[in-house]
C-alpha cells in the first residue's frame, strides 16, 4: 500500500516538474545560434537588461535595508500591532500588480495624492527610472520581509541573552548573533524579492510605462518583442531565465555555505 | 531581590556569600525569572540587587545594562551560537568590552577554559553534532572565561540523559567552588543540591519560602512542596 502510495505521488511530482519545465524547454528549442546573435546585437537589448539589473539591485538594496529591521521586529513581537503589520506586508503578495501599479499611479501621480506637492518640489515620479524602481519595491520587499521574520524567529531569545551577559550591546548582539544566525533564511529571502523584482511586469508597465531606454525594463522589452518579432522575445527571455538562474544558484550556494 | 515582571512578584533575597546556592521551586515559581532578572534580560520594577558591593538594580529604579553587570549566564537549552565554532564560542566575550583582546590571545585563553574544564579536544568542532554534556561545558566556559562575579545556572542538567546526569553533576560538584564565585543553580532534583550546593532557597508562587541548609530543610519543611522535594514525608 505505502510502495503504490509512494509511486503515485512520484508520478504526480514528475507531471509538476515537466510542466515547470515544458516551457523552458520549448523556448530553449526555438532559438536558433544565429537568433541569439541577432537578439543580443538589438539596440532595445543591453539598455533593458541593464535597466533591470541597475533597479533591481536598487530595489533590492533598499527592501533589505528597511526589510531587515522590520523582519526582526515582526519576529520578536507580539503585539496586536505586530499582527496588523503583517497583514499589511503580506497584502502586496495577494494583491495583482495591476492593483499596485493603478494604486501607485494614484498615490504618486500627477493628480495623485502625493503627486501635486512632489510636483511643486519639481519631484517627478510617474513614468521614470524611480517609478521602475518603486513598483519593484512594492511587489518585491513583501517576500523578503516574511522571509526575513521566519529566519529571525529560529534565533532563540536564549542566545541573544548570553550575548549580552558576555559583553555585546542591544546593536552587537543583533549583528554579531541574531544576523549570521538568520543568514540563510535572509538569502533566501534576497533571491526571493530578487526574482520577484526583475520578473515585475504588470505595476512597472501601468505606473512607469513602457519606454525603451529609460523604463523598458526585460519583461517589458519581450512585452514590445512579442508584437513584431516573436525571435527576439524568444532570445530575451533566454536571457532573463538565465540571468534568473545564474541569481537564484548563486544565492542558494552562499546560503549553502553560511548555514 | 524583589521585583516584580508584569504581576508577577518576586520577593526574593538570595543572599549568597559565595559558593552554590541551589533555587528550587515547583513550576512556575519563578525559578527562571528570578535568573533573568537578576541577568538584566527582564525589566522588573523595585528590583534591588547587589552582588558583592556592586548595586546592579536600585529600587529607585537604576539599572546596569546586561552587558556590564558582570554575570555569567547558562541558560536551559545552554544557547550557544550555532554560527560560531566551539572555540569562538568560548572567546566570544573576550573579543568584546571590556576585555577586547586580540584574535590569537581569545583563542589561547578560550582553549586554556576548555581544557580546564576537560574538553580541550572539542575547540575546533562545530556546535552542531556536540551531545548534550559536551553542550553544557562548552556553555560554561562561555560563561566562565569573562570571570563573572556572579554565575547564573538554569536547571544545567535537566537536558541530560541519567548516566550523563551524573558524571556532568560530579563534575560540577568538582569544579564549580574552584571556577567562580558565588553561583545561582536552579534546578528540581534533590540529588543536584546534595552535590553541588552549599544553601537552598525554595521558591513557590514567587516568593521565598524557606531558606537554609539541606539538613536544615530536612528537620523541619516548610511547605507540602519542601517536605516532597526532599523525599521526606
Amino acid at each position: 500500500m505505502t510502495r503504490a502510495l509512494r509511486a503515485m505521488g512520484g508520478l504526480l511530482g514528475v507531471a509538476l516538474v515537466g510542466l515547470l519545465l515544458i516551457p523552458l524547454v520549448a523556448l530553449a528549442l526555438s532559438a536558433s545560434w544565429a537568433d541569439l546573435r541577432a537578439g543580443l546585437a538589438h539596440p532595445a537589448f543591453a539598455d533593458a537588461l541593464l535597466l533591470s539589473l541597475r533597479t533591481t539591485l536598487t530595489s533590492v538594496s533598499i527592501t533589505v535595508v528597511l526589510g531587515t529591521p522590520l523582519g526582526w521586529w515582526l519576529a520578536s513581537s507580539h503585539s496586536s500591532l505586530s499582527q496588523v503589520v503583517s497583514v499589511a506586508v503580506e497584502l502586496p503578495i495577494v494583491v495583482p500588480p495591476a492593483v499596485v501599479g493603478v494604486g501607485l499611479l494614484q498615490a504618486f501621480g500627477a493628480q495623485g495624492l502625493f503627486g501635486p506637492a512632489l510636483a511643486s518640489l519639481g519631484v517627478v515620479v510617474p513614468f521614470t527610472e524611480l517609478a521602475v524602481v518603486l513598483a519593484q519595491l512594492v511587489v518585491a520587499s513583501p517576500f523578503f520581509v516574511q522571509a526575513a521574520a521566519s529566519a529571525f524567529r529560529k534565533v532563540e531569545p536564549d542566545t541573544l541573552i548570553v550575548a549580552r551577559t558576555l559583553g555585546a550591546s542591544p546593536v552587537g548582539a543583533f549583528v554579531r548573533v541574531a544576523l549570521p544566525i538568520a543568514a540563510p533564511g535572509l538569502l533566501v529571502g534576497v533571491s526571493l524579492a530578487w526574482a520577484r523584482a526583475l520578473g515585475e511586469f504588470g505595476a512597472t508597465l501601468l505606473f512607469a510605462g513602457n519606454m525603451p531606454g529609460r523604463t523598458q525594463t526585460m519583461p517589458l522589452a519581450i512585452f514590445s518583442a512579442l508584437e513584431s518579432d516573436v525571435q527576439l522575445a524568444v532570445v530575451f527571455s533566454l536571457v532573463l531565465v538565465a540571468v534568473g538562474g545564474l541569481i537564484l544558484v548563486g544565492l542558494r550556494w552562499l546560503s549553502r555555505a553560511r548555514a | 531581590m524583589r521585583a516584580s515582571v508584569g504581576d508577577f512578584v518576586l520577593d526574593v533575597s538570595l543572599g549568597a556569600e559565595g559558593g552554590v546556592l541551589a533555587l528550587v521551586g515547583p513550576n512556575g515559581s519563578g525559578k527562571t525569572t528570578a535568573l533573568r532578572v537578576l541577568a538584566g534580560a527582564l525589566e522588573a520594577e523595585h528590583a534591588q540587587i547587589e552582588v558583592g558591593a556592586r548595586v546592579l538594580a536600585s529600587a529607585a529604579g537604576d539599572r546596569v545594562p546586561m552587558e556590564r553587570r558582570r554575570v555569567g549566564y547558562v541558560p536551559q537549552g545552554y544557547g550557544l551560537f550555532g554560527h560560531l565554532s566551539v572555540l569562538d564560542n568560548v572567546a566570544f566575550g573576550l573579543s568584546l568590552r571590556p576585555h577586547r583582546l586580540a584574535r590569537a590571545e581569545r583563542h589561547a585563553r578560550a582553549q586554556r577554559m576548555l581544557e580546564a574544564l576537560h574538553c580541550g579536544e572539542l575547540a575546533r568542532r562545530p556546535t552542531r553534532g556536540l551531545s548534550g554534556g559536551e553542550q553544557q561545558r562548552v556553555a560554561l566556559a562561555r560563561a566562565l572565561i569573562t570571570e563573572p562575579d556572579l554565575l547564573l545556572l538554569d536547571e544545567p542538567l535537566a537536558a541530560l540523559d541519567a548516566t550523563t546526569r551524573r558524571s556532568v553533576r560530579r563534575y560540577l560538584a568538582e569544579h564549580l567552588p574552584q571556577l567562580c564565585g558565588p553561583c545561582v543553580l536552579v534546578t528540581h532534583d534533590v540529588r543536584d543540591v546534595e552535590a553541588i550546593a552549599e544553601g537552598v532557597v525554595v521558591l513557590e508562587r514567587g516568593r521565598v519560602v524557606q531558606r537554609g541548609s539541606l539538613d536544615e530543610l530536612r528537620a523541619a519543611p516548610a511547605s507540602d512542596f519542601v517536605a516532597e522535594f526532599l523525599g521526606v514525608h
